[in-house]
């Protein structure tokens, strides 16, 4: 009987060891952990908690999360009992979710919480409501809408303008090719599948205006059949086989040693990415960031109904409160985001804040050209579009982004790729 | 007297068995520890996993049963099709080039040669790295804009997008895969092979036997145990292969390397659908036990013969 006893207690003990591996010690016991994005804009946000940690009574610690499966991880320390207190996302239809399973809570109802939405421009906080406008995500950076980056040398050597219209983006794809260079750097790597929506989104709301994705995202799987679709699928593959892309975009990855560096070095001589671009420049290549880094407009596309001027990427980053954050703590922090310290912060790492006091900050950016660029693209634009992987939730937007990438490496037809997405429940 | 001493050991040999506590033979108690881990480890996740497959499941609410429903999808989904064939590629590539290297490596590192010593160790190292970090670091060595193939074009052929393309991405696969483990395997031929009597290659020489005879004739049925144990260990292994492929190539291109596990973790951890995900995995768990039990059935290794008989 003892000895059944001892290898009950010795069991019963290795298990309590095991179950202990794995978790992360919190620093004091109510400290409320943020887990944001890993990329360069991580020091305006460290600097905002140092100056918020000063005076409060519970800490606010920033948990760096690499962006590769950022999301995933969320989503799994979300269904679990270890949640973050706080966590940055891009709004939209994952967010949601999290306040339909009551996992994340109503803005207003923290201490200090009432008045925060004053403070964000409405397009913007849009994103960061539910659909009966219950806000449960602030906006913590500068709105990203998506353009047209492009290398100034590249284009200088090669006697060349950046394209206006869609007959422009033709004639220079031929042109870059014969210099050997690829026109367009594309991240097309597996679990880069966002890079390559852009083309798709850009084309669709050219072709057909922001009412075609508006129908799609309401919930109607038939408006993927709608004929502007299956012609921005065509446009895509037109564009492969054009050899726009170059051919060994399937190998590449966004960021700093990828597609980023492809563009940086003359290798590619544009890139259709968010307004980050800028931020990921200045960090590995801040000569090039400096003096070469041009961009545009996304080009009108001849015969589409869409409004020109019309944007697509993410209105912003948001961020949300958790059930098990202290609600003090995390109502305090969230008064920081719209704090003159915190919007100079943004401004001076190239973001475009979305407060109702940005305006007047954007002359002091690094490169005023820039953030007025971006804050005109948004201000002037009719719809801005919401990245649709963000906006239609993981279980549409996986197996979406599965098909566009065989669109993009030719395994799929434009017309299957429409009848497959189409299919999707 | 002779006969008063014996019974006299008798007795007293009787007499300590009876005094001196039970330690001979091992209780149940003692298996209990190791009971625990695996139930709690391994057939309660099983039983919870089998469960699940019969659930709509987001990971955030409650699971809901939805009948077979996640089963019904399986049985129809080409992409699950597509996914075991591409496990079994996988898996029979490389069990052809890990089995034939890690045999002669094993037989000669088994060996009395100079350097053996020092070029086994350094065979390996590629054994004790991560496959997280191995993995990242061939995705580098492969990438075609700024490694090797960018360097040294005349290597991979045509634009250098050798990973890239579903083929290259196999073979990579299976390349890295069989660099990784190749050790793994070697070392356990090599210790089967030393175990291999000197006096049989002695006998075998005197009859006037080659190397090549002498490997074929006795290393090779010598070491039949081992290959079985060594397939075993590839077969499984290379079914729950997982952590490569999410890095190298992350299922691509396209969905060309999507190995059901791979699979199983897109359903489960990208789109959220739990139910589909665990439907997958009990797919896996019962190929996997299948294929081993089966291995095990048709080389004969169940019935524990050795190597040494009638030595």
């Amino acid at each position: 009987m003892k000895r059944v006893l001892v290898a009950l207690a010795a069991a019963g003990l290795a298990v309590a060891l095991a179950g202990c591996g794995g978790g992360t010690a919190s620093s004091a016991p109510e400290a409320v952990h943020f887990w944001t994005l890993k990329d360069p804009t991580n020091e305006v946000q460290q600097a905002g908690i140092d100056t918020f940690n000063k005076t409060a009574k519970a800490q606010v610690v920033m948990d760096v999360v690499p962006s590769d499966g950022y999301l995933d991880k969320l989503r799994t320390a979300m269904g679990s009992n270890r949640m973050p207190g706080m966590f940055f996302s891009w709004g939209g239809g994952p967010m949601r979710e999290y306040a339909t399973n009551k996992k994340i809570v109503d803005v207003a109802t923290l201490p200090g919480g009432a008045d925060i939405a004053s403070h964000f421009l409405p397009s913007v906080l849009k994103i960061g409501q539910t659909s009966d406008g219950t806000l449960v995500g602030v906006p913590c950076r500068g709105t990203q809408p998506v353009f047209l980056f492009y290398n100034k040398k590249v284009f200088a050597a090669a006697g060349v303008q950046p394209p206006k219209t869609w007959s422009d983006v033709q004639s220079l794809i031929t042109a870059f090719k014969g210099k050997g260079i690829t026109p367009f750097a594309l991240a097309g790597q597996g679990g880069n599948e966002w890079t390559e929506l852009m083309w798709l989104e850009y084309l669709t709301d050219r072709l057909g205006g922001p009412a075609v994705f508006d129908r799609i995202q309401s919930g109607d799987a038939s408006g993927w059949t709608d004929p502007v679709i299956l012609q921005a699928a065509k446009t895509i593959k037109a564009m492969v086989d054009a050899g726009a892309f170059g051919t060994k975009f399937g190998s590449v990855a966004y960021g700093a040693g990828g597609s980023s560096t492809l563009l940086s070095s003359g290798k590619a001589a544009m890139q259709l990415m968010g307004s980050w671009e800028y931020a990921v420049q200045q960090g590995s290549s801040p000569d090039f960031a400096k003096n070469s880094l041009g961009y545009v407009p996304f080009p009108s596309v001849e015969g589409g109904t869409g409004n020109p001027a019309d944007v697509v990427g993410n209105p912003s980053n948001y961020v949300s409160v958790t059930t098990t954050a202290d609600a003090a703590t995390a109502g305090g922090y969230l008064q920081s985001l719209y704090s003159d310290d915190y919007i100079k912060g943004l401004v001076k790492m190239g973001e475009v804040p979305v407060t109702t006091n940005a305006k007047d900050a954007l002359a002091a950016a690094p490169d005023p050209a820039y953030a007025t660029f971006q804050f005109e693209l948004v201000q002037q634009a009719p719809a801005f579009t919401q990245s649709w992987d963000q906006a239609l939730g993981f279980k549409i937007a996986t197996p979406m982004l599965a098909e566009l990438q065989k669109l993009f490496n030719g395994q799929q037809t434009p017309e299957k790729f429409v009848a497959a997405v189409a299919a999707l429940k | 007297m002779a006969t008063l001493a014996s019974s006299d050991k008798l007795v007293r040999g009787r007499a300590a068995h009876r005094t001196r506590p039970a330690t001979g033979r091992p209780g149940a108690a003692w298996a209990l520890p190791g009971l625990l881990f695996f139930l709690l480890f391994a057939v309660i996740p099983m039983v919870a996993v089998g469960y699940l497959s019969f659930t709509d499941w987001d990971g955030l609410g409650t699971p809901r049963l939805n009948g077979g429903a996640n089963w019904a999808r399986l049985v129809h989904d080409p992409a699950i099709v597509h996914a075991t064939v591409v496990t079994f590629v996988l898996l029979i590539g490389n069990v052809l080039v890990q089995a034939p290297i890690a045999i002669l490596l094993g037989v000669w590192a088994a060996g009395p040669q100079r350097n053996r010593a020092a070029l086994s160790t350094i065979f390996f190292v590629p054994l004790v790295l991560s496959t997280a970090a191995t993995a990242v670091m061939w995705r580098q060595l492969l990438d075609p804009n700024f490694g090797v193939p960018a360097t040294l074009p005349w290597l991979f052929g045509g634009d250098g997008n050798f990973v890239g393309t579903s083929n290259g991405a196999i073979v990579c696969l299976v390349a890295v895969t069989s660099w990784q483990f190749i050790p793994f395997h070697t070392l356990l031929f090599q210790a089967s092979a030393r175990a291999i009597p000197h006096t049989l290659y002695q006998a075998a020489e005197i009859d006037g036997a080659g190397r090549v005879r002498q490997f074929l004739s006795i290393t090779l049925p010598q070491l039949r145990n081992t290959i079985i144990t060594a397939s075993t260990f590839m077969v499984v292994g290379g079914l729950t292969a997982f952590d490569i492929v999410l890095v190298l190539t992350n299922g691509g291109p396209g969905t060309d390397t999507a190995t059901l596990p791979f699979r199983m973790y897109q359903e489960g951890f990208t789109s959220y659908d739990m139910g589909y995900a665990s439907a997958i995995a009990v797919v896996l768990l019962a190929l996997a036990t299948g294929l081993s039990l089966l291995l095990v059935r048709v080389t004969g290794y169940d019935k524990m013969q050795s190597t040494l008989e009638g030595l």
